[in-house]
């Protein structure tokens, strides 16, 4: 079997694997259907747009509550975490957060981890890490199971095999799966990963998940899940380690309701999951299961980065329910393999700068039309056209005033560009240069190039008219 | 310096413009109800049902002295042959001849094979449920284990209909959750499920593919 990880390729080639996806009828296909699926879904659970904003400010509040008090509710969370019994590890980048997951499995001499969907553990890349240290990390959300198997990434974070057909899932199983035959029927392909799933939940060492909301007061941490994967991750094996983001804290119990009712209904349309799993510690003496030993490693990876900005810190209230990347025009046309990176999307766009620097993530900005939808279903109200254009100008400025300069700074600066910027600059604040501008741009129209670089690529080119507006008001006037 | 010192230090230089107040959820619920025509146990067991019944849970309705022979009954015709209850209702369910009867009374360690190959049902207890999204409020322990209610492909899970409430949030309130959290707390709302292939829904997806809910009700309300 390929448990193989495959690495993310640059963002840089955005556009290239963009046109590709446009070009490929079929995905659009796939896409087109499940988002409207989607879209529907999670509109058919907001009947009412005055008690969606309440909840949506609620939630919002809540969110900037606990961001206000980060620094102290991390603590808090680690203060309460240790008394549970749970070992909690900080880490700044991705290497040493693979570096401290390593090390736990190689103490518990691992051979197999069984994975619960993380995306926090595709941003570090864990299981190519996993694979170079010699031991297998198996991903067992159907969804993520099926695209490791293909050797791919997921496309989408909730649902992660968008992208394939049920003819490319039993194709796929028939080949890779020892034992299965080729079938089409949904509830067979699902038993079969069920079958071969529950074999590894039970020889696994360790199993690693994510985590939704991480609550400071009782040290508990939450997951969201329909499969049951994983609440067997968290249980069977006999060491636990949960990674999340450090953004996930929140302080209070009672802080958490409304935002999970408003993760799973933005998501999928869903009133509640099939599971909501609060683990506040291991096994305690006298039950009889439970894993032995657990470990929570919070990961930093740029966020601290978007945190040192007023603005840009509201990146940090987003909750990963997908809806923004569901109702987006540009995600729903080239897929989620097209950025490139683990977070497609607007939410993508707005977080990937902060992970891996603008110089390789200054083009996803830029793949928005900013029609503003998906702000406005964003349950907690994060202003991602705003943060869009900040990037984009981030990427095009040297470092300002008033906040840190960004990994990247500037990265797309062009002199040509700035200076194209200058010129227009100069003939709007000068009127007698706006009006020679303007009289030779008319009259020597015919000068105009055909070609005009990225413009013409699917538009026809631009050509000034005869007269300006100035003077075609002016003939209107005369009679 | 440490990664936590690090990370820590960062957070605390980053500007603080007006700290939010404390978010009031409390008053939410309370705005959200009084709009509301006033909550009462049968019109929660109704919507709890309803919604249960939306999530492919089934309901059973029985009554406190009934129940243990209502579950024999709905073993054999569901041809279940082994059922695992944890020590609370060992005694009762053994009262009720119940065929194929184990108590999950050992380590996990012990018997993983044959508790994931030859157990077909399991049953729990329930700490409650919540109308709003026909869910089950469960809290594992030393004696019902936290497998017993995922393992088994059907999922037998008693509930008292007193212990509806109306939302999450009340239920945790009243219960006085934050005061003290179990290792593991779980709310389950139908059997386990998936839609990853083509969005279409398929039930049994790693956890039970049927969820069995024994509502006890007083024997009044049963005939």
């Amino acid at each position: 079997m390929n448990t193989q990880a495959l690495r993310f390729v640059p963002a840089s080639e955005f556009k290239e694997r963009a046109a590709a996806a446009v070009a490929d009828e079929h995905l659009r296909h796939s896409f087109r259907g499940a988002m409207d699926f989607l879209i529907g879904k999670r509109a058919a659970q907001f009947p009412d747009p005055v008690a969606l904003e309440q909840q949506r400010a609620l939630a919002e509040h809540i969110r900037k509550y606990s961001l206000a008090r980060l620094p102290d509710l991390l603590e808090q969370l680690e203060r309460k975490l240790t008394e549970n019994g749970i070992q909690v590890h900080w880490a700044a980048d991705p290497e040493q957060a693979n570096r401290i997951i390593i090390d736990i499995a190689r103490r518990h001499s691992t051979r197999l981890m069984v994975k619960g969907k993380s995306m926090v553990s595709e941003e570090i890349e864990l299981n190519h890490a996993m694979a170079d240290a010699g031991m297998e990390a198996l991903e067992s959300d159907m969804g993520e199971y099926i695209v490791q198997l293909d050797g791919e990434k997921p496309s989408h974070i909730i649902m992660p095999a968008i992208h394939k057909t049920k003819q490319e899932i039993a194709r796929l199983f028939a080949e890779r799966v020892p034992g299965a035959g080729y079938t089409e029927s949904v509830d067979e392909l699902i038993g079969i990963g069920r079958a071969v799933l529950r074999e590894k939940f039970m020889s696994a060492d360790i199993g690693l998940s994510g985590v939704n909301f991480a609550v400071a007061e009782t040290g508990t941490l939450c997951l969201v899940e329909n499969e049951g994967n994983g609440r067997m991750c968290t249980t069977v094996p006999d060491v636990h380690i949960a990674i999340t983001g450090i953004e996930k804290v929140v302080e209070k119990l009672e802080h958490v309701p409304p935002l999970f009712g408003l993760l799973t209904r933005s998501a999928t349309g869903q009133a509640i999951t099939t599971y909501f799993n609060m683990i506040s510690g291991p096994r305690r003496p006298g039950e009889k299961d439970g894993p032995r030993e657990m470990h929570l490693v919070l990961v930093d990876n740029g966020r601290t980065q978007a945190y040192s900005d007023e603005q840009l810190r509201s990146t940090l209230q987003c909750i990963r329910c997908g809806a923004c990347m569901n109702h987006c025009p540009v995600y729903t046309r080239i897929g989620g393999h097209a950025y490139g990176t683990t977070y497609p999307g607007p939410i993508g766009e707005i977080i990937s700068p902060h992970m891996l620097g603008l110089a390789a993530t200054h083009v996803l900005p830029t793949a928005s039309s900013l029609c503003g939808a998906c702000g406005e279903v964003c349950p907690v109200r994060i202003p991602i056209p705003d943060l869009l254009i900040r990037l984009r100008g981030e990427a095009q400025h040297d470092e300002r005033p008033g906040h840190f300069p960004m990994l990247g700074q500037g990265a797309a600066k062009s002199r040509v560009i700035d200076a194209i910027w200058a010129g227009w600059a100069a003939l709007y604040t000068r009127p007698a240069l706006y009006r020679a501008f303007g009289w030779l741009a008319t009259r020597f129209r015919a000068l105009t190039p055909p070609m005009q670089s990225g413009w013409t690529v699917s538009r026809t080119p631009l050509k000034p008219a005869g007269q300006t507006l100035h003077e075609r008001m002016a003939a209107r006037k005369r009679p | 310096m440490s990664d936590r010192d690090d990370i820590l230090q960062r957070l605390r230089a980053a500007p603080r413009g007006k700290a939010p107040l404390l978010p009031d959820v409390s008053a939410f619920h309370a705005a959200l109800a009084a709009g509301m025509p006033a909550s009462t146990p049968a019109a929660r067991r109704t919507l709890f049902c309803e919604k249960m019944a939306f999530w492919h849970g089934e309901v059973v309705r029985v009554t406190h002295d009934s129940w243990p022979e209502k579950l024999r009954e709905l073993c054999l015709a569901k041809g279940v042959r082994s059922l695992l209850c944890g020590e609370r209702h060992a005694v009762a369910l053994r009262g009720a001849g119940i065929e194929g009867l184990k108590t999950y009374d050992r380590p996990l360690e012990e018997w993983k094979a044959e508790l994931f190959q030859n157990i077909e049902a399991g049953l729990t207890s329930t700490r409650g449920g919540i109308a709003e999204t026909g869910t089950l409020i469960i809290w594992p322990d030393a004696s019902e284990p936290r497998l017993l209610s995922l393992v088994p492909p059907i999922h037998f899970a008693l509930l008292d209909a007193r212990q509806i409430y109306d939302n999450l949030f009340t239920a945790m309130s009243e219960q006085g959750w934050s005061a003290g959290m179990p290792t593991n707390a779980l709310l389950v709302s139908g059997p386990s499920k998936t839609a990853d292939i083509q969005v279409t829904l398929a039930y049994g997806a790693h956890g039970p593919k049927e969820l069995i809910v024994l509502l006890l009700v007083d024997e009044e309300e049963l005939a």
